[in-house]
């Protein structure tokens, strides 16, 4: 039994069946790394994976620490250990994100508002906010500003990493986190996921492009098509993918490599 | 933004907001409303004649004139069945310790005194109809800066009174300033001499605490030239099975280059009727800001006004209204251009829940005198569910020429994804919604002391889990 276990899930959009059965097991200390062209059901995966209302379950389960987390929802699951790093990080006006940091640390750790002894303490938030910011090379000036409001696409995506790192999940989901990030940013969104590779964390890349494959290296690969794997195996399919794109699958006549001016 | 403590909403709601002591009163009126309980009111204070005579005017004012059909529903107001005046003790006092222990006690779960401890100057703290505990701090009274009880300040600075006392808001002006005018009793009075700056907020606390009681306080303040003041009144009150209501007057002159701020946070509980008028003059160069925050009551009407009445003059009002089950605030904000080159905004913030209804109802006026001026007005909606509803009633009359004025408004909605990113993070449904709503009012919040941003806060959060009212 795998630490996380995604079993014969399927999942639709407004009555469109997306997913039509993805089985995948992850232990932690793995990286994954699922592939796809446009359309393949990325995205549903992700979502449906952290329970975005928008997206309905039609069958199969989601096996992590002994419970089907479909049945959870969204905070539940965030406090069990999940994480996802969304590809468009939403704008919410009026709150800091130091506020948001601390709010999102103290519910992980149980903290409702009672029991002081799991609040985090400003000295202990200030020095893990302090470590953090520095691998991302991202500044102070960033924390009063509002939820992503106003931020550049690369500083929406540091800071999605930013929450990774302080939330210290076991399973993480990283959406299209490269798309839009010029080099140095996926370079310090690399460094900082890696920073947390390790036997404590299992991680899931979705990615149209093998390009931030060369920076977090995964120890498996899964090629997404029209809502089913259509192969997996090793760090070697990236490569290939590299190569012939998605021609492979017919209906997905799509490159897996950024064309040079497509490259910010 | 602060963090938002939590609360125990079970115990420490009740223990803070909804407490009740028992009533030891003086002096109780009898219900209802005709001119010999009018008279009483004004023997009881041992006033001048002038001013019995202007409250028994009042009193014919407000039975002439019809009550006000344009905005909510107060058709259920029973005038008769009202107490219109009560004094919680018969004599004023000084100091912390002087206070009778029962109202000291109420206090005390306030948090009056720290609050004192920490910045205030003076507390001038209503208890029932008439202001109980009064403090100011020495050098403020050695600055020549008078903050009192209103009923005070008519037996103590009776010329300075009888000068501006009306002057801004008449009796006639509308039936509940008639109806003020005739039972006032308590408020804050504040005269800030020529070229003063009182740099720390003047705070009062208000309380409702006797069922059926009537509240009409009476709030008087003079900003002399070049002076400036930022008063503040936070009301937090029990909660009561029967209706009542809260009608009250201020009336402020801010005068050449003085500069007034005044902070309201209101949190009636949801069988108030709360009916206020607010209306400031602004002089040459003057600036009046209004921050007005709404919470509770079951009907709020109140538009804050300022007649910009000399060249330069400045006027701003940033209001909250937050309306849950059963309530409507309709609530606003009034621009009247007298001059040239004035200028005005208007912000309003509006949330409603449950059912709830929020109105945004404001007047720009623009007189023929009043060219190059400016006017800017904000109007932010939030709709928490589809059973919850907001409108706007602009009104705008433009009779100058070369001026600006412009309208905005926007009607949302907390959105799906908002509340999937919060609560992605593990943050749960409820408190997402609070950070939302938090977020929303934060260019109010911001404009707050940091107790009363904490404050607000928190009642957004009680207001949230519901359990208010």
């Amino acid at each position: 039994m795998a630490d996380f276990e995604i079993k014969d899930l399927r999942a639709s959009v407004e009555g469109k069946e997306i997913l039509k059965g993805v089985t995948l097991a992850i232990n932690k200390g793995e990286v994954h790394a699922v592939m796809g062209p446009n359309g393949s059901g990325k995205s549903t995966l992700s979502h449906t994976l952290m329970g975005h209302p928008g997206y309905t379950v039609d069958g199969g389960e989601v096996i992590f620490k002994g419970q089907n987390v479909l049945a959870l929802e969204p905070d539940e699951r965030a406090r069990l250990g999940m994480f996802l790093a969304l590809q468009y990080p939403v704008v919410v006006p009026g709150i800091s994100m130091t506020n948001f940091l601390r709010t999102a640390l103290n519910a992980k750790r149980g903290y409702d508002g009672k029991d002081k002894s799991k609040q985090v303490t400003p000295k202990e938030f200030r020095s893990l906010l302090k470590s953090e910011l520095e691998v991302l090379h991202m500044d102070d000036s960033f924390l009063p500003r509002y939820i992503n409001d106003g931020f550049s696409g690369g500083e929406k995506k540091r800071a999605e990493i930013l929450q990774m790192a302080i939330l210290k999940p076991e399973i993480a989901i990283l959406d299209e986190t490269d798309s839009g990030l010029d080099i140095d940013s996926i370079k310090f969104v690399a460094d900082a996921v890696n920073r947390m590779r390790g036997p404590d964390l299992g991680v899931l890349i979705i990615t149209h492009y093998t390009r931030i494959l060369q920076f977090i290296k995964p120890d498996f690969v899964h090629v997404l098509v029209d809502g089913k794997f259509v192969l997996s195996g090793g760090p070697e399919i990236a490569d290939r993918l590299e190569k012939t794109g998605y021609s492979e699958w017919a209906e997905a006549d799509e490159p897996a490599v950024l064309k040079p001016e497509e490259v910010a | 933004m602060a963090t938002v403590p939590k609360v125990d909403v079970g115990t420490d709601y009740k223990e803070k907001y909804g407490f009740f002591v028992p009533e030891e009163y003086v002096f109780k009126a009898k219900r209802g409303l005709n001119p010999e309980i009018v008279k009483e009111i004004s023997w009881m204070k041992q006033e001048p004649e002038w001013m019995t005579k202007m409250r028994l005017r009042s009193l014919e004012i407000f039975r002439k004139k019809p009550m006000p059909t344009w905005g909510a529903d107060l058709s259920v107001i029973d005038f008769e069945n009202i107490f219109y005046y009560l004094k919680a003790s018969d004599k004023q006092s000084k100091t912390w310790e002087e206070l009778p222990p029962d109202i000291k006690a109420t206090y005390d779960r306030l948090g009056v005194p720290e609050a004192e401890r920490k910045f205030l100057a003076g507390v001038s703290a209503q208890y029932e109809s008439e202001v109980v505990y009064h403090s100011l701090q020495k050098e403020l009274t050695a600055k020549g800066v008078i903050f009192t009880d209103t009923d005070s300040a008519l037996r103590d600075h009776p010329e300075l009174f009888k000068e501006y006392f009306g002057t801004v808001i008449p009796p006639a002006d509308n039936k509940f300033a008639a109806l003020n005018t005739a039972v006032w009793s308590g408020g804050s009075f504040i005269y800030v001499p020529k070229g003063v700056r009182v740099d720390i907020p003047l705070q009062a606390y208000f309380r409702i605490n006797a069922e059926n009681m009537g509240q009409f306080e009476r709030t008087l303040i003079i900003c002399d030239e070049g002076s400036f003041v930022h008063y503040i009144e936070g009301c937090t009150a029990p909660i009561y099975t029967t209706d009542s209501l809260h009608s009250a007057v201020v009336e402020i002159i801010v005068k050449k280059d003085a500069r007034c701020r005044y902070t309201t946070i209101q949190n009636w509980s949801t069988n108030v009727f709360n009916l206020v008028t607010k209306r400031a003059m602004a002089y040459a160069d003057a600036t009046m800001e209004w921050v007005d925050g709404n919470l509770g009551s079951q009907i709020t009407m109140k538009y804050p006004s300022v007649y910009l009445m000399e060249p330069g003059a400045k006027g701003d009002v940033l209001s909250v209204a937050f309306a849950g089950k059963g309530q409507h605030q309709d609530a606003g904000g009034k621009m009247i251009h007298v001059a040239p080159n004035t200028t005005s905004t208007i912000t309003s913030k509006s949330i409603s829940k449950a059912g709830g209804r929020t109105s945004y109802r404001g007047h720009i006026k623009m007189y023929p005198d009043a060219k190059n001026s400016k006017s800017f007005v904000k109007c932010d909606a939030l709709l928490l569910d589809d059973e919850s509803r907001s409108d706007t009633y602009p009104y705008n009359d433009v009779d100058a020429e070369n001026v600006t004025l412009g309208h905005e408004a926007t009607v949302s909605k907390v959105s799906d994804e908002q509340l999937f990113y919060l609560m992605s993070r593990g943050i749960t449904r409820s408190e997402a919604e609070t950070m939302i709503v938090n977020g929303f009012i934060e260019p109010f919040t911001k404009e707050l002391p940091l107790e009363y941003a904490v404050e607000l806060n928190r009642l957004i959060q009680l207001e949230m889990e519901g359990s208010v009212g």
